[in-house]
């Protein structure tokens, strides 16, 4: 059984004990613990079971990489699954549940999965769920939901907070062992601004643990003392940020570098941001990440308690845990004595380390021998045990299995060698290269990721080089222990049949195994890429870290390709799952999205604001009042605004001023319409076409003076026009004199309409309204209740309409002033659709509804918007093409249901016979369609095949509700064709 | 994600404060030409794996347009320059010609 | 008459470093030729100083001039100079072609004060905020917006942002400044001025 060391334990603090629950039950455990070496130390292994077959499964790793342990931690809204437990640090209180088992972790029913393995080869669910086609909803759906996924999600919104924090640097060195310690130093030293961040909770990497029992010093110091030096050297220089529970997570082009910070996972609830996602632009990436070991694959090799045994190490010496009372030691290489030493130190029996080397020699080895543990040669094992190790049976490496011996122990530390950590290299193109000797990849320094100057972004240092040991590495020109050749063991015997190969597990986490891999080889899945997606090998939540090596050369085994030949999949970001709140950032809430608000948004919120987005321009889509339908909200608004007295907040509509002595020219090629004989003081509606013809946007635009232009823009055209604008101005007519300006947010507008408008706006004085003064389609500047403001005299409601531009912190006034002023005459704010209503009564187009990208002015009737005069304009020479002028092209026209209902939105006019799907023929479309509360029916415009030519004709327009509209095609000006309303 | 020099403010910028305004150099193509030039100004475009020229606007800074070449594939980057020229710097094409010999994009490159 | 109400109403919030709306300014768009003396001169007649570097803030004895782009400046005045100052750069400038608008009411103005301001404006824009000394004027992105930030002091932060997102900058601001929330990264790191 697993159990705590009475001595030992350099992290923890024993003194101080924490209480936890797992599955409900009280355990406890202290100061510094891992989840995951807290449970061990209170004998529980058995952590999780895997994906596929249930297989009951306790941690490998000691760390980041764990396949196995992944457990939910935290409560309610705090809750988060697939943490795994070999990294997430204990703190008091905390809650832990395993997964994907019913009803305990020790008795699952899905286990019975594992009985069928056979029935469950690689790419089952490809072979399987393919037919019948009936089966897919109702059958094959409900069955792979029900499989799919792993743990549960979180109950309700997230209740923690998280940011991002932006960094820039000249060099950002990941991993804190003593090669990116190192590194840091150097480039310190030379002035450099220096980011140094450690995934861990301490300083120092693999090295402490290891010098330690090999019992060297570090430049002639213990190996923590070394580490204490030079933090504390690198603490105090100002060019240097240092950052532990900081991990590397993506590179990407030009020196950016996302980080993971873990701020208050070890402390749920704190009142501070639980991840902060570090964004850092660097010069150059150091990735001193280290190297993770090799797990071997052999029978069994997924029982809880075979580890890894850098892993064993770690437990032991770290957090003074041992997985067993016995623990067997299978190794390929000279690492794994570290562990053997490790657990012999600390007082745990190792019958015996199972080398597959026909012969070791060596310092490591000597010392094994030396304190009486006994090395057989040559060999491998087979794991036997349920939910614990109970045995291994050892073998001959190169035979057929046939056991050889038996040893009985509670564990097993296993080594396959070394892996350098090639994620951060490899995420933005670094190249790879294979090392036979050592058997791994490692990063080509030749070939590195390139930044903005075409030099190497990252380098590689250390282990994650390929470096493995200090001597190798050269960090301090020290030499550690030598180590003797390993040897590859990609299949453990060599010989092993089917019976054996199907219990060795190369991704404990997706329940892929030797045979697995080999079958999908056979099945010709040859490519590491393929083969990866058919058997799932490296892609569950820890991708693969593990697993990868193991599985691509198994591959290559069986394809009979050498191993870089076959080659690795693809590393992507991030390195270890991240939190969707750490990526979200501060975007949540009321801030995931700016919301624009106008002069007079707090008013409108206050009186009953039914809210519209319109871009990220929030505007009430009607006012209601207590007791009112959306409904008879809108058409109380129309009618008063038609009978009496209306205000509309357009303060969003874009306005633009454009001046130069060029701006006259300009407006001539921006616009459809012949702008520049527009006299001043007078106003003129224009549209705006792209290079492709297309209608972008329409408005009102005013002449200031000579060389300076008013334009009103849509709602949701200012940016984009203004930017439009500059981007004809800067990049095709730089030779032209004229400066814009989007002063769309220096002025509140509102639009007084109605009968009675003149008289409110008489009321409140200041400047002369009148017919006289100022005739439709005229503007002024002068006061408006005492506030300076420009009015224009324009109309998109077919009413009597002034719109008032007041400088935008007065908007708020003016807008109160109306109100009071208009009290007599019932004035009625409206919103945007009683503004839709009125315009489409009046036939007026709105851009988003009769346009969308593919429509023409033409299109629309708006031949008279188009200057004939003028040479060229943008949008012109797109207009001529065959397709825009072919009269085949639906054509605006109004349209009336002959029931007087409401024609569904955007519902198409059907026509004789079907196309080559099979489907209707269309002879074309709704664009608008309102009830009109002024005609008590409803109205509707639409694009219609020769429409103005077919007056009277009466279309069908199937609806989804499976009804068919009938609508006749009518005049699209429902309402005061003669204007006589807004003329007065 | 890509850092930019603008020519402008001289400012370095984040992608995120830019704008990507696609291929850079094209000449338009307005009334009266014929239909193969107005289609090629609209809609052709280069889509190289190599050195690119870009149009690309400091939207978030000083709202200028400017120039980039920069290689596709290895996101070097061989200069900025003002969009208010009809071709790129003779030291932008020296430079890509010096890390990509053989290189070509449309009329320019390297003459073999 | 009541008061002019601007963006924020004088809102503030005090976490790890106070945000708050910033005392009201007239300001005034000036579009034109930088380089001329025609330009230079009525600048300096206007608000006391000469035409700030590119990403630079200069200031007169009449106010501040923030360079925006190649050929536009952003005048900041007292509130109720601004008119004045307008008329009087009109008439200096007379048929050059220049744009001078006053745009006193276009964007929100946001201040930060405290030890944590360059951390704090970190978490939402891209810029090396470590290195900002006072004096450099950047526009850039603020989350999701675009604004401008510049440094008076080293605890006092300026923020300029188009009017309608002056609430949404406001609590994205706010919010990164709660307590709890520091990072402690830019302390004692400073790159050589």
């Amino acid at each position: 059984m697993s159990h705590r060391l009475p001595t030992g334990g350099r992290r923890l603090t024993r003194s101080r004990r924490l209480n936890f629950t797992f599955d409900g039950k009280a355990r406890e455990g202290v100061q510094g613990d891992t989840l995951a070496s807290a449970l061990m130390a209170g004998g529980q292994v058995l952590m999780g079971r895997s994906f596929k077959y249930h297989r009951p499964r306790g941690p490998v790793s000691a760390g980041h990489e764990e396949p196995n342990a992944l457990v939910g931690i935290g409560q309610g809204s705090r809750f988060e699954p697939n943490q795994r437990a070999t990294a997430a640090v204990l703190h008091e209180g905390m809650t832990a549940v395993s997964q994907n088992r019913f009803p305990t972790l020790e008795n699952d029913i899905g286990a019975v999965n594992a009985k069928l393995s056979r029935f469950l080869p690689a790419g089952f669910y490809y072979k399987t769920f393919l037919w019948p086609a009936s089966f897919w909803k109702s059958v094959y759906e409900p069955f792979i939901r029900q499989s799919a996924g792993l743990g549960r999600p979180p109950e309700g919104e997230d209740a923690d907070r998280y940011e991002h924090f932006h960094f820039h640097c000249d060099v950002a060195v990941v991993g804190g062992g003593v090669a990116g310690i190192e590194a840091a130093l150097n480039a310190a030293r030379e002035g450099k601004r220096v980011l140094l961040m450690e995934q861990d909770r301490v300083w120092g990497g693999r090295t402490i643990t290891d010098a330690g029992i090999d019992g060297i010093e570090l430049g002639g110091q213990s190996p923590e003392a070394w580490v204490e030096d030079r933090i504390a050297e690198l603490a105090a220089m100002e060019n240097v940020t240092l950052r532990l529970n900081l991990q590397g997570s993506g590179v990407y082009d030009h020196g950016y570098l996302t980080a993971y910070e873990w701020v208050t996972d070890d402390r749920p609830g704190a009142d501070a941001p639980r991840h902060r996602l570090w964004r850092i632009r660097t010069g150059l990436i150091v990735t001193a990440t280290g190297a993770i070991e090799r797990p071997l694959p052999f029978a069994g090799n997924d029982i809880p308690g075979v580890m890894l045994a850098s892993a064993v190490r770690d437990y032991v010496c770290d957090y003074a845990v041992s997985p067993g009372k016995r623990v067997v030691v299978v190794t390929n290489n000279d690492d794994a004595y570290r562990t053997a030493l490790a657990l012999h130190g600390a007082g745990v029996e190792v019958p015996a380390v199972v080398d597959a080397r026909p012969e070791v020699k060596g310092p490591l080895a000597a010392r094994v021998r030396d304190a009486g543990i006994e090395i057989l040669t040559a060999s491998g094992i087979k794991a036997l045990g349920g939910k614990k190790v109970s045995e291994v049976k050892v073998c001959d490496i190169d035979g057929d299995g046939t056991p050889t011996r038996t040893l009985r122990c509670a564990a097993v530390a296993m080594s396959g060698g070394w892996s350098p950590v090639p994620h951060l290299w490899s995420h933005c193109g670094g190249k790879l290269l294979w090392d036979e000797e050592r058997a791994f990849f490692y990063p080509d320094p030749d070939r590195p990721p390139l930044g903005a100057d075409g030099k190497g972004m990252v380098a590689a240092v250390g282990a994650a080089a390929g470096d493995l040991t200090l001597s190798e590495s050269g960090v301090l020109g020290q030499v550690t222990l030598n180590e003797h050749a390993m040897r590859p063991v990609w299949i453990m015997p060599t010989g092993a049949g089917p019976e054996l190969r199907s219990k060795m597990f190369l991704d404990y986490q997706n329940d892929v195994k030797v045979s697995d891999v080999q079958l999908a080889a056979r099945e010709g899945f040859v490519s590491v890429e393929h083969a990866k997606r058919y058997t799932t090998l490296g892609m569950a939540t820890d991708q693969g870290k593990l697993s990868n090596i193991n599985g691509l050369a198994v591959l290559a085994g069986e394809v009979g390709s050498p191993i870089p030949q076959v080659g690795t999949t693809t590393f992507r970001p991030p390195y270890v799952p991240i939190s969707m709140g750490a990526i979200a950032g501060e975007a949540r809430g009321k801030i995931f999205q700016p919301l624009r608000r106008t002069p007079i948004h707090d008013w409108h919120e206050a009186n009953g604001a039914d809210w519209e987005p319109v871009g990220h321009w929030r505007r009430p889509y009607t006012y209601l009042k207590e007791g009112e339908d959306r409904e008879a909200a809108v058409n109380r608004e129309v009618k008063n605004a038609r009978e009496s007295l209306g205000l509309l907040d357009a303060s969003t509509l874009g306005k633009i001023i454009v001046k130069g002595p060029d701006a006259g020219r300009f407006m001539d090629l921006l616009y459809t319409n012949m702008m520049s004989t527009l006299k001043v003081g007078r106003c003129r509606y224009g549209l705006m076409c792209s290079e492709n013809g297309f209608l972008m946007d329409d408005g009102v635009v005013a002449r200031l003076s000579d060389d300076t232009f008013l334009c009103h823009t849509t709602t949701g055209g200012a940016d984009r026009i203004h930017a439009h604008m500059e981007e004809w101005l800067q990049t095709e007519w730089w030779d032209m004199k004229v400066y814009t300006s989007n002063v769309t947010e220096q002025w509140a507008q509102i639009a007084v309409v109605g009968p009675n408008a003149r008289k409110t706006l008489e009321k409140l004085g200041g400047m002369d309204v009148s017919k006289e003064a100022m005739a439709f389609m005229d503007w002024a500047d002068g006061q408006i209740a005492g506030i300076p403001a420009r009015v224009f005299r324009i109309s998109f409601s077919g009413e009597l309409s002034f719109e008032v531009a007041v400088p935008a912190n007065r908007g708020r006034e003016l807008w109160e002033k109306l109100l009071s002023a208009g009290e007599e005459f019932g004035v009625t704010p409206y919103g945007t659709e009683g503004l839709h209503v009125l315009r489409a009564e009046k036939g007026f187009i709105m851009i988003g509804d009769e346009s969308d990208g593919t429509v023409i002015p033409q299109d629309l009737n708006m031949q008279w918007a188009i200057s004939k005069k003028k040479e060229d304009f943008i949008g012109k020479r797109g207009q001529e093409r065959i397709h825009m002028t072919d009269p085949k092209r639906w054509t605006l026209v109004g349209l009336q249901t002959l029931d007087g209902g409401k024609l569904p939105d955007g519902a198409y006019a059907v026509a004789e016979g079907t196309n080559a799907n099979g489907q209707r023929n269309t002879q074309g479309r709704v664009t608008s369609t309102y009830h009109s509360p002024t005609l008590g029916h409803g109205i509707a415009m639409g694009l219609v095949l020769n429409g103005p030519d077919r007056m009277g004709e009466v279309l069908e327009f199937p609806g989804t509700d499976g009804r068919v509209y009938k609508a006749r095609i009518v005049d699209p000006v429902f309402y005061d064709k003669e204007g006589t309303k807004q003329d007065v | 994600m890509l850092i930019l020099d603008c020519p402008y403010c001289g400012a370095t910028c984040d992608e995120t404060e830019l704008t990507a305004g696609g291929e850079a150099h094209l000449t338009r193509h307005g009334p009266g030409s014929e239909d193969v030039d107005f289609e090629t100004y609209l809609f052709m475009r280069e889509n190289p794996k190599g050195p690119h020229f870009e149009r690309w606007r400091h939207a978030a800074g000083c709202g200028k347009w400017f120039h980039a070449a920069r290689h596709t594939v290895t996101m070097q980057v061989f200069g900025t320059y003002p969009a208010q020229t009809v071709e790129p710097p003779q030291e932008i094409l020296d430079r890509i010609s010096e890390a990509h010999p053989g290189w070509s994009w449309r009329s320019y490159g390297d003459r073999t | 008459m009541s008061e002019p109400m601007t963006a924020l109403q004088g809102d503030s919030f005090a976490g790890y470093v106070t945000v708050s709306e910033d005392e009201p300014r007239g300001m005034i768009q000036l579009r034109g030729d930088l380089d001329s003396s025609s330009l230079r001169d009525a600048l300096q007649a206007a608000i006391g100083c000469g035409v700030p570097d590119p990403l630079a803030i200069a200031t007169g004895d009449r106010g501040a001039v923030a360079w925006m782009s190649p050929d536009e400046l952003l005048l900041l005045t007292s509130p109720d100079a601004a008119a004045g100052t307008l008329s009087q750069l009109s008439e200096a400038l007379g048929d050059a072609h220049h744009l001078a608008l006053d745009v006193s009411d276009m964007r929100a103005a946001i201040r930060l004060e405290g030890a944590g301001v360059r951390e704090v404006l970190a978490k939402v824009t891209p810029i090396d905020m470590a290195t900002m000394t006072p004096g450099t004027f950047r526009r850039t992105r603020l989350s999701q917006i675009p604004a401008a930030v510049w440094l008076s002091d080293e605890r006092t932060a300026h923020v300029l942002c188009f009017r309608s997102v002056g609430r949404y900058a406001f609590d994205v601001l706010a919010i990164s400044s709660r307590k709890g929330g520091e990072v402690g990264a830019f302390q004692g790191f400073r790159a050589p001025h």
